[in-house]
């Protein structure tokens, strides 16, 4: 089979494949043998436990990081070779956001466009503002990034990343340092941009609400292996333990009640 | 070492095939032209003025003992711009804006600013190494130009002030103008114009290449401004040389 078919003209989103990949750094093993696919169009979410690789993964998909093995084709081009994100457009919202200091807001969402002369400034302008809207910002255009919260540091990546008007969308945990208002925002967004503009996405996410409610296929990686692969029916009825561990966890608390028993007794000043 | 050396040549080699696309980028290159001057023209200019004084200091006294106080413009005036306005602007300004530099590109590395510049398809090289190279290689010759007039002129004032010399302004610049000709001030210039190359690029490069978090923007703040100082003096004999070739 040919590793990297060409894109479906029809379909606006484009479809990634990952085959054998493999990465370690310093002999540390960090992937090990990764293989999946993800259909344009399709919205994908990676599942796994902290440190376990999935940010290492993203950067793979974008060609900021080497593989030291394997083959990744984003839209029937090989990642790494230059064309990619020329033919492409390929956006990523970082973990940490990673706006440009030394910009505004504003600049910064509007680099895109500003940086490859695709609109006139009052142009940039108007789109930059209306992103901005989408995520729920408003008047930060002027504004340095360091004068922002960290969650509205992530939300004005993901208007930075939706200025773009993407083919793909990788998303490093979304809606982590949001209120949970926002995050369903978010969370809503990330959909209407798949499901309304035949985005594909590949979400890396911990909120299992959000996984299991927004994803066409999903994949469990765990200390650099795909344990689990597939819809999330497929995945919530996986055999695995470490992957059931990992579902069910939750905070179980004892009761008020019992806890006060266990707790020191206060004594009581006159 | 060799790697590091690869890298550099590597990243100059990547900057000169972006040179195209200079023009647009012409906002960023005039803002880091400002950064170069305002670092550092008010230093350069009593750094200057110190250089050609002792410089007439150390020579003055010498030079009239043997009845050669008409020389003594033409020593300091050449001396200055072959020689000491060059080295001296090239290592004030590795120290001064190399140092930023390095410091502003590692943190941005280290803060994956750069890796989203890639991911927007917006090469870091045309970005952020091209502008600051024009505006270091255009504005370190005008700096050099600037501290050769200043120096000349404290040379005068020593050369005037000092007892033991005490000859006029106007004996200092006519012996100076019979010394020193145009081209020596464009030597100086030239030689100014290749350490800018060196203190950009290896700044630069020190910077895409940082990795770890604060303590590695310090490491690698330190090493470029050694690694530049380093090569502008090893150097310098050797565009002395190349430059006396085409004299
Ligand atoms: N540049 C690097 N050099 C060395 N090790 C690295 C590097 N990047 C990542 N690692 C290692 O790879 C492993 C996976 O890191 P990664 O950032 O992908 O985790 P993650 O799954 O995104 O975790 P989290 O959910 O906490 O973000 C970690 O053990 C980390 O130490
Ligand atoms: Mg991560």
């Amino acid at each position: 089979m040919d590793p990297c078919p060409p894109p479906d003209p029809n379909q606006r989103g484009i479809g990634l494949s990952v085959r054998g990949l493999c990465k370690s750094y310093d002999g540390h093993p960090v992937l090990e043998d990764i293989n999946f696919e993800v259909r344009p169009g399709e919205l994908f979410v990676i599942m796994g436990p902290s440190g376990s690789g999935k940010t290492v993964l993203l950067k793979h998909l974008i060609g900021l990081e080497q593989p030291d093995a394997g083959q990744i084709c984003v839209g029937g081009v090989p990642v790494g070779s230059p064309e990619m994100l020329d033919r492409h457009r390929v956006a990523m919202v970082f973990q940490s956001g990673a706006l440009l200091n030394s910009l505004t807001v504003g600049e910064n969402v509007g680099l895109y466009l500003s940086e490859h002369r695709l609109k006139p400034p009052e142009e940039i302008r108007r789109i930059v503002a209306e992103k901005l809207a989408l995520v729920g910002l408003k008047d930060v255009e002027d504004k340095m990034p360091s004068e922002l919260s960290g969650g509205m540091r992530k939300r004005a990546a993901l208007a930075r990343a939706l200025v773009m008007d993407p083919q793909l969308i990788l998303y490093d945990e979304p809606t982590s340092e949001l209120d949970p208002l926002i995050a369903v925002t978010i969370g809503e967004e990330i959909l209407r941009l798949n499901r309304r503009m035949g985005v594909t996405s590949v979400v890396v996410t911990h909120e299992r609400e959000l996984a299991f409610g927004i994803a066409h296929r999903m994949a469990i990686l765990f200390q650099g292996r795909l344990l689990a692969l597939g819809t999330p029916e497929e995945v919530r009825a996986s055999p695995h333990p470490e992957v059931q561990r990992f579902l069910q966890a939750g905070f179980h608390f004892d009761s008020p009640s019992e806890a006060n028993q266990g707790a020191p007794h206060h004594e009581k000043h006159p | 070492m060799f790697q590091d050396a690869g890298e550099v040549l590597m990243l100059l080699w990547r900057t000169f095939r972006a040179l195209p696309c200079a023009w647009r980028q012409r906002r960023k290159v005039f803002e880091q032209l400002f950064e170069v001057g305002n670092a550092s023209l008010l230093m350069a200019c009593v750094l200057s003025l110190f250089i050609g004084g002792v410089l007439a200091l150390q020579t003055g006294p010498v030079l009239a003992e043997r009845g050669l106080s008409n020389f003594i413009g033409q020593v300091v005036g050449l001396s200055l711009c072959r020689e000491l306005a060059p080295v001296m602007m090239a290592i004030l300004v590795a120290g001064r804006v190399g140092s930023a530099w390095a410091a502003e590109i590692g943190s941005m590395t280290v803060y994956q600013e750069v890796d989203a510049l890639r991911t927007m398809n917006i090469d870091p090289v045309r970005y952020l190494v091209l502008p600051r190279m024009i505006a270091i290689v255009v504005g370190l010759p005008v700096l050099v130009l600037f501290s050769v007039l200043v120096g000349w002129v404290g040379g005068a004032f020593i050369a005037y002030l000092n007892y033991q010399v005490g000859i006029s302004f106007h004996a200092y610049f006519s012996s100076l103008r019979n010394g020193v000709d145009a081209w020596d001030v464009l030597h100086g210039m030239a030689k100014g114009a290749g350490f800018a190359v060196i203190i950009g690029i290896i700044c630069c490069a020190q910077g895409l290449s940082t990795i770890g978090g604060p303590r590695g923007i310090g490491r690698t703040v330190t090493k470029a401004v050694v690694n530049s100082i380093a090569f502008i003096l090893l150097l310098d004999y050797f565009f002395t040389r190349f430059l006396m070739l085409l004299d």
